[in-house]
């Protein structure tokens, strides 16, 4: 542990061997599979009146097309809404093909199957649809107006409203020493992974069974989704999840229409199908996020500490709600970062628009918290003129206050208790690492040429390792390898090398004699998923427990070989041994030989363990409590989540003519617990800070008032380049431990991308403040043109 | 209506390899489906991720932006043939496990030749340079802090290497040969540029 491995998983994918969806059943000459596309609706809003497919059975290589007629049983019931939550009173999910109505760009109206992409879409093309238009609503403003409905059963186009309280905020605020508003938004962006979504299935009529490879960050969601609406039972279903090309939240959400309509495409033409969203589809069909409407009232006293927050946000969830109201809980409850308001309110809508749907991109929801508070801790320095260190300090919870209970309720229903954390000496650490004190020299220096800097910095709490549990299994085979299978699912994240990490540890074995399998449902059939950065600490804890439960089953049955106590024997890379007398050895794969009575020997090893050679003939073979081979299972679920905490800093260079934004420096100080591959945690704060920086600065999706989106494409939609992120990112870790898992971990995977808008926002405020003090920044992302146009606006 | 379909022969990797196919198909599907080499990915379809990058007669192209048909009599190398002859990771392979210079895996091949390309043409990059050679390359995973630090390692394990070593394709063609395409220019025209 806490070493820096190199990963296991690169051998595979630097020789260009990696096995994503769109790989699986790729021969030499493609035989036999199908593949499939999907007419997606043009209008935002319409409602379908006809649909003539007549056309498309007849053009070459088509063996199919459905359209939501075609559809029956479970199949024709709306997709799952798959986290139900009392306040979400309105809660609509979307039909695998639309029936009569389409309410955004790209909701799949038919499915076409042939005999490659090529002609797949062209057969797309020659279906004729007739719409009648309906008003589109884009945008949480008009979504507020109401003027039009995005679903007529909807009034107000309102999907839930949820209300927390702790105290009584506006008295408090009423009787503050000082209050400000303010009054905040954020644009849309999405998750974005460089492979889209896919899926492929094979139906084996021999066995009546499904397979199924799909690019998820949950393969037994998957599996229990598309189980349901084929009507199939759990155990004909096998879900694979290969590897997948980044997920960063959009492949949580389940079962996309294709993933359900693949497998029963497969099974109706009885060969292989296979769907593979193009870039086009990805910004059209899959999710997006981030987009919300915010206003803040506070009051303070004379030092900064804040009396009474009262919050009221919009939150766009675009055309359906599918996943419930995770992301804006999520806001509502992580916007209080390490800070403790004397008392807090916190209330929001969650409203339709006809626009994509809405589940959560990495942060899921805590950056536009992150953004309310930081905003609003900044706003009251500015106002006491103090630093924004400073009132942060005072506002902080402090390490011996832990656990601190919010009394909240959190994304999974649980109170929000913090753990443990140390944010003053984070924040020191931060000072340090980014020289916030030796700051206004330098900024004066700048001054002096011209030149305008600015240094801001932001502080976030991300409760990471939600519930329910993960497992694991550690089998021990007989070749002394260890194989274990976790169910989630991976996506970049090195876990095949982590994981592997703790087992080696726990069980006294080389790491390359340990090969981690995940997101197969036919080896880990009980798991939840990947998301809110539980991989680590669910998974981690549960490989941690599986492992020692194989250790201890290998001590006990060496014992027994050896005649020894277990108490004496210790495992070095992969050898039982006696402490103190290594010639008393066994190796592991003879203990597992061992650890298995049999009748018949297939191989020289095994000869050890049939029923002349081992084992008290007076006793059966393996004893009441015990179980054949040498494996382990174990299951971690925990009382509630762990909170990671951390803190990033940005000095960035406006340019006083063109209003170019340019980052010096950024720094990030980081605090996970314990840290199993310090350089894997590094990889993820990186990534997180760019796709922090292209929210800040330049991702968001244009739709223009009738609901198309503009920038469709990757050469419109501005993701940053190396060209964009800055050279060089300072990490600093503090390690303090969760006391909530045997390991101390606590999760990472979305850290980096929390606090990123609200830092950067922070630090161009700084860098204007000294020619335009009245400018804040209340949008992200912020363009050049956009600082422009608000340069103008405060410029006497 | 049938499409017509068309013989393309090509060395890829070294090897010959005969295929026949519809006019409109790109090589990108023809590396991955009618050859098996899904090594070489698909980011975009549309000439901007560089997730597709293959190097045709040692020069980076964009998989996705060619027709199979126009590669005819041309050499071809991809992820799959960027590995020494005895089977280990070539000089820019072994750079990004070294720098963890990849997460999920996905750009990762587009990277590869890239680089492979650019410390060909600049085999002792500075720094600035070094970002360069990835600039017209996206990432959604790393930040890129750890490309950049690979193109500088396996620059210098390429330098280290014996000569000959390393896999090397045909020497580059004419410019504007096959939408053979100039990184600096590429960079222009794909970055954001504030
Ligand atoms: S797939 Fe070819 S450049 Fe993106
Ligand atoms: S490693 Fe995942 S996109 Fe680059």
């Amino acid at each position: 542990m806490g070493q820096k491995v190199q990963r296991v998983e690169d051998q595979r994918f630097l020789r260009g061997q990696g096995r994503y969806t769109d790989d699986v059943l790729v021969t030499a000459s493609g035989a036999g599979v199908l593949h499939a596309a999907v007419l997606r609706s043009p209008h935002a809003h319409a409602r379908i009146l006809d649909i003539d497919v007549e056309a498309v059975l007849d053009a070459e290589g088509v063996h199919a097309v459905w359209t939501y007629e075609d559809l029956q049983g479970p199949m024709a019931e709306p997709l799952p809404l798959l986290i139900p939550h009392p306040a979400l009173t309105h809660g609509r999910t979307q039909f695998a093909l639309a029936r009569d109505e389409v309410n955004y760009v790209g909701e799949a109206i038919a499915f076409v199957v042939a005999e490659d992409r090529y002609l797949a879409e062209d057969a797309v093309a020659l279906i004729r649809v007739s719409y009648e238009t309906l008003p589109a609503v884009v945008g949480v403003e008009a979504a507020r107006r109401a003027e039009h409905l995005v679903h007529d059963d909807v009034p107000g186009n309102v999907a839930a409203h949820l209300d927390q309280r702790v105290g009584d905020a506006p008295a408090a605020i009423a009787a503050a020493a000082h209050r400000l508003e303010l009054d905040l938004s954020i644009e849309r962006s999405a998750c974005m992974p460089m492979e889209g979504r896919a899926t492929v299935a094979r139906w084996d009529p021999d066995t009546d069974r499904l397979q199924l490879w799909t690019s998820t960050q949950t393969s037994t969601g998957v599996r229990a989704a598309v189980a349901v609406k084929m009507g199939l039972d759990l155990g004909q279903v096998d879900v694979i999840t290969p590897d997948v090309g980044g997920g960063f939240g959009v492949k949580i959400n389940h079962p996309w229409p294709e993933e359900v309509l693949v497998p029963m495409a497969a099974r109706v033409l009885g060969q292989p199908v296979k769907f593979t969203e193009d870039r086009r589809e990805h910004f059209i069909s899959s999710a997006h996020e981030r987009g919300q409407e915010q206003h803040i009232e506070v009051g303070f006293d004379d030092e900064g500490r804040v009396v009474g927050l009262d919050v009221r946000f919009w939150h766009d969830n675009g055309a359906y709600t599918p996943y419930g109201l995770i992301v804006p809980i999520i806001t509502s409850t992580q916007l209080l970062g390490p800070y403790k308001p004397g008392s807090y309110r916190v209330r929001f809508d969650s409203v339709y628009t006809n626009t994509v749907i809405v589940t959560p991109y990495r942060g899921a929801g805590r950056p536009q918290g992150c953004f309310a508070m930081e905003r609003t801790m900044d706003a009251i320095a500015d106002y006491l003129g103090k630093d924004r260190t400073e009132v942060r300090a005072v506002n902080f919870i402090q390490p011996e206050e832990f656990p601190y209970d919010h009394q909240l309720v959190f994304q999974d229903g649980r109170p929000l208790v913090y753990d443990s954390g140390d944010y003053p000496a984070s924040l020191e650490k931060l000072k340090r690492l980014v020289g916030w004190d030796e700051f206004p020299a330098f900024q004066q220096e700048m001054a002096a040429q011209g030149r305008e800097v600015g240094i801001g910095l932001a502080c976030y709490v991300e409760g990471t390792g939600v519930g329910p549990y993960e497992g694991a299994h550690v089998h021990i085979e007989t070749s002394g390898k260890v194989k274990v299978a976790i169910g989630l699912t991976t996506q970049g994240q090195g876990h095949a090398t982590v994981f592997a990490q703790l087992v080696a540890d726990e069980l006294g074995v080389r790491m390359e004699d340990v090969e981690v399998v995940s997101g197969d449902t036919r080896r880990m059939a009980y798991s939840v998923g990947t998301f809110a950065s539980r991989a680590a600490v669910m998974s981690g804890s549960a490989v941690h427990l599986a492992a020692r439960r194989a250790k201890e089953k290998a001590l006990k049955v060496a014992a027994d070989a050896l005649e020894v106590d277990e108490s004496d024997l210790q495992i070095v890379d992969g050898v039982v041994s006696v402490k103190g007398a290594p010639s008393s050895a066994i190796d592991l794969g003879t203990v597992s030989v061992l650890s298995n009575p049999l009748r018949y020997a297939f191989d020289e090893a095994s000869q050890a363990a049939t029923q002349f050679s081992v084992g008290d003939p007076g006793k059966p073979p393996v004893a009441e409590d015990d179980e054949p081979g040498l494996e382990g299972r174990d299951f971690y679920s925990p009382d509630r989540a762990t909170f990671a905490s951390g803190m990033h800093a940005a000095i960035v260079e406006t340019d006083p003519r063109t209003a170019e934004i340019t980052i010096l420096k950024y720094a990030v100080v980081h605090d996970c617990g314990t840290i199993i591959n310090p350089m894997i945690v590094e990889g993820q704060i990186h990534g997180g800070v760019a796709q922090g920086i292209g929210g800040a600065l330049y991702e968001k999706m244009a739709y223009d008032e009738s609901g198309q989106l503009l920038n469709a494409s990757f050469m419109d939609f501005l993701m940053p380049y190396v060209t964009e992120i800055p050279d060089g990112i300072d990490v600093d870790h503090l390690e303090t431990p969760s006391p909530l898992n045997p390991l101390g971990i606590k999760g990472a995977g979305e850290a980096g991308v929390i606090p990123t808008a609200a830092a950067i926002a922070s630090a161009i405020e700084d860098a204007e403040r000294h020619s335009r003090p009245s400018m804040s920044i209340a949008a992200m992302p912020i363009s050049p043109s956009e600082l422009y146009t608000l340069r103008q606006e405060h410029t006497a | 209506m049938t499409e017509d379909l068309h013989d393309v022969r090509l060395i890829v990797n070294g090897v010959h390899r005969e295929l026949r196919v519809p006019a409109r198909r790109l090589l990108s599907d023809a590396l991955r489906h009618d050859l098996g080499l899904t090594g070489t990915h698909v980011g975009c379809e549309h000439g901007v991720c560089g997730a597709c990058t293959v190097l045709v007669d040692g020069a980076p192209v964009r998989a996705c932006l060619l027709f199979a048909v126009t590669l005819d009599g041309h050499e071809v190398t991809t992820v799959e043939g960027l590995t020494r002859d005895d089977g280990s990771l070539g000089p820019v392979q072994q750079a990004f496990a070294e720098c963890h210079g990849l997460q999920c895996g996905f750009c990762t091949p587009g990277f590869l030749t890239t680089i492979t390309a650019g410390i060909r043409a600049n085999p002792d990059p500075t720094h600035e340079e070094a970002r360069e050679i990835v600039a017209g390359n996206l990432c959604r995973c790393t930040g890129y802090q750890n490309i950049v630090a690979a193109v500088e390692r396996a620059a210098e394990i390429a330098r280290e290497d014996v000569p000959g070593d390393v896999p090397a394709p045909a020497s580059p063609p004419q410019d504007g040969q096959l939408g053979v395409e100039d990184r600096t220019e590429d960079q222009a025209t794909t970055g954001l540029g504030g």
